[in-house]
């Protein structure tokens, strides 16, 4: 699956660094970096990313 | 089935104070994705009672609603002020969207924004207003803004909207608000008179549990829950959001009510789950409190129970302070962070809030361990 930040929105609350360290993550200057191609057995903490997320920043696609 | 006593489907508030106000965000942004959600809408209605007994929601329209389950979600609504001239044209409370659109319309012909409550909303306004070039005065009875994000860092607070021209008057409360029609002037306990042609009360919130008084649940005023969200006395009534009181572990297992967005969404989630389970089979609600202020472009954040600290202590902060992560302490006990414009680091003070219950002495430890904290080293002096 695929996962799209859109980082007009995002604020870097970490809601997502917190679930799911290793695919979202803050550099330095606190802006979001993250890994697009996610396998789908990750899918439970990836909607969970998604629903956290206080922007509703995130988006998943198969 | 969803009941609602707003007309509109689901959207996010925390912009209506910030990015909607300074004209950053049209109002349709704020809807909540839906997506295929399959509930029958009961929109613009307000419930007004609750029978237990006979398993009924009475609602406005004087209909009722039976249930197998139940979710208590009405939350907040704005404390108002009652005092002279308090009917006047271009005074307002912000809580819903009704209220950010009204808002905005007097911002824009307004000079000076009178702001009575120096809590997020009262200093979330008053910084849209200051970038719209509006004069600010913020007012508060309290010695401190911003007092959940802990009332030691409060002169911080005071100076971010001080240099941002914020007129922020502390230890002062309203009098009497004065004009023909619409606000011209008001009158401060100290006798002060300032002039006003927009006034915000911002003095927080009431619960809306009015429909629930004579149900038989347990309120303190808020419904209180166990950590599954069950209210204490029907295991088929939950409760979600600010109307719930839910014990809190880093606050010994007493039950608050946490009136922040990310806890009312968990909140939310987790009592519908909950709600499908036998008692016996639900899950807690575990998760620290997490909430946010966005103020010019200082980021706060904070997790854990911040307004409950005995003591706050700056653990890392740039040479100029303008970022910092302190230590929220209570019983000798680590309770809580907040983080201003560092974002990466309280998610790593995060992990370490998610373990053992900790000291500052061993926080303190761990973070000597760390590499790149900000500039100066742990125990600058706020």
């Amino acid at each position: 699956m695929k996962v799209h930040v859109d980082m007009n929105l995002c604020q870097s609350h970490g809601e997502c660094v917190t679930i799911a360290p290793d695919v979202f993550a803050l550099g330095d200057d606190d802006v979001l970096v993250w890994q697009e191609d996610v396998d789908d057995d990750r899918r439970a903490d990836m909607e969970a990313a998604e629903n956290a997320c206080p922007m509703m920043a995130i988006r998943l696609e198969d | 089935m969803l009941i609602g006593q707003e007309p509109h489907l689901p959207y996010t508030r925390p912009p209506l104070s910030k990015e909607f106000l300074q004209g950053k965000q049209a109002i349709e942004e704020s809807a909540f994705r839906l997506g295929e959600l399959d509930v029958e809408w009961r929109l613009g209605t307000a419930a007004t009672g609750l029978d237990r007994t006979r398993r009924r929601v009475q609602l406005a329209d004087s209909t009722e609603v039976e249930y197998d389950r139940l979710i208590v979600a009405t939350g907040s609504r704005a404390r108002t002020w009652n005092g002279r001239g308090d009917e006047l044209d271009g005074v307002h409370t912000l809580r819903n969207l009704e209220d950010a659109v009204a808002l905005r319309d007097t911002l824009a012909s307004a000079r000076h924004l009178l702001i009575v409550g120096a809590g997020f909303i009262g200093c979330e306004v008053a910084a849209s207003a200051r970038v719209l070039g509006l004069d600010v005065t913020v007012i508060d009875v309290a010695d401190h803004p911003l007092l959940p994000f802990g009332p030691q860092l409060g002169e911080r607070w005071a100076r971010l909207h001080r240099e941002r021209g914020v007129d922020l008057r502390l230890g002062v409360g309203l009098a009497a608000l004065y004009g023909d029609t619409a606000v011209e002037r008001a009158e401060l306990s100290d006798g002060t008179q300032l002039e006003a042609d927009a006034v915000l009360f911002a003095l927080g919130s009431v619960l809306n549990t009015d429909w629930l008084a004579e149900s038989g649940i347990e309120l303190n005023p808020a419904a209180v829950c166990d950590a599954t969200l069950t209210t204490t006395r029907d295991p088929d009534i939950l409760a979600a959001g600010d109307i719930a009181a839910v014990p809190v572990s880093l606050a010994d297992g007493v039950p608050l009510r946490i009136e922040h967005w990310t806890t009312a969404a968990e909140h939310g989630q987790l009592a519908g789950r909950n709600a499908l389970l036998e008692p016996e089979d639900r899950v807690a609600h575990t998760a620290p409190p997490y909430f946010w202020s966005d103020q010019y472009e200082t980021k706060i954040q904070a997790i854990g129970c911040p307004a409950l600290a005995e003591r706050i202590e700056v653990l890392e902060q740039t040479p100029e302070a303008d970022r910092f992560v302190a230590a929220c302490v209570r019983n000798e006990r680590v309770i809580g962070f907040v983080a201003v414009n560092a974002a990466k680091r309280l998610a790593w003070y995060r992990r370490q809030l998610a373990e053992e219950p900790m000291t500052l002495a061993e926080i303190r430890l761990r973070l000597a361990g760390e590499r790149a904290v900000l500039g100066a080293p742990a125990g600058a002096a706020t």
